[in-house]
């Protein structure tokens, strides 16, 4: 019953605080709308969801967030100092990580981490999602940069993730 | 003037971090570089900007929350187009400082 009517209770929520957000109001009608939305949408939009995203450590996720919200305030301070100083002492590459993780949201979900976070942008995640391919600003050792977005990063997803 | 000095530090550095990725946009020497900019350092200006809001108008006009929606929606469209963009420009085999990978997704298919 619970998994007919809600399917993604996660999303669920996210829905009915975002709404309670944008209307800046806790009233009960917009309790009823938000509520009723927050059923709504999951379901509308079920088959785009191939595989079921259950999250298994909630307590994961918090300290994925926290740090990856340090390492965006990291990420800004260090390409502020690298666009204001010469931009002939940059060395760029392009790195492949390979990847462990399978779901295809948790896939996603490390692109979008690695594009928000020190001096690194994701740009082509393969097809087959066995790789994605990551431009980096300056950096000296390639390898060292792969090992580390795949255990500060990758691993905590993998375990949210379960797979 | 606690209210005052925390909106101003945080409008300050929303401000600097906006600027630094403008100017990183302009100034690195690839497409691929320029990239940087605009993803990362504008978060934090962006991120300064909303900070000061929300202290701002929950001191004047009671909680206010709404700005955290904001971010929401950065973090989620802000790495889609970055992405969209570098696999526009690897496709079309732009220029890059960096040696371009052989293998990846972008020549095949």
């Amino acid at each position: 019953m619970m998994r007919r009517w809600l399917p993604h209770p996660v999303t669920s929520c996210v829905l009915l605080v975002a709404w309670l957000l944008l209307n800046r109001s806790a009233d009960a009608g917009h309790v009823l709308l938000g509520a009723l939305l927050a059923v709504a949408i999951p379901l509308a939009v079920r088959r785009f969801f191939h595989r079921p995203v259950r999250l298994r450590r909630p307590r994961a996720a918090v300290r994925l967030a926290l740090v990856v919200l340090w390492d965006i305030v990291r990420a800004n301070v260090n390409v502020a100092r690298l666009v204001l100083g010469p931009p002939a002492r940059l060395r760029p590459v392009f790195v492949e990580v390979p990847l462990d993780v399978e779901h295809p949201i948790a896939v996603a979900l490390l692109a979008s981490i690695v594009t928000m976070t020190p001096g690194t942008v994701s740009c082509d995640p393969s097809t087959d999602r066995r790789r994605i391919l990551v431009h980096a600003l300056d950096v000296d050792d390639p390898d060292r940069l792969a090992r580390e977005i795949k255990s500060r990063y990758e691993r905590p997803l993998q375990e949210i993730f379960a797979c | 003037m606690l209210l005052e000095t925390a909106v101003s530090f945080f409008l300050l550095v929303g401000a600097f971090f906006t600027l630094v990725g403008a100017i990183g946009l302009a100034r690195l020497p690839d497409f691929y570089m320029r990239l940087h900019g605009p993803t990362k350092a504008t978060t934090l200006g962006v991120g300064g900007t909303l900070t000061a809001s929300m202290i701002y108008f929950t001191a004047v006009e009671g909680t206010s929350l709404h700005e955290l929606l904001i971010t929401l929606f950065l973090f989620v469209t802000a790495p889609v187009s970055a992405n969209l963009l570098a696999r526009a420009a690897l496709r079309l085999k732009l220029r890059s400082r960096a040696p371009l990978p052989e293998a990846s997704g972008a020549g095949r298919d």
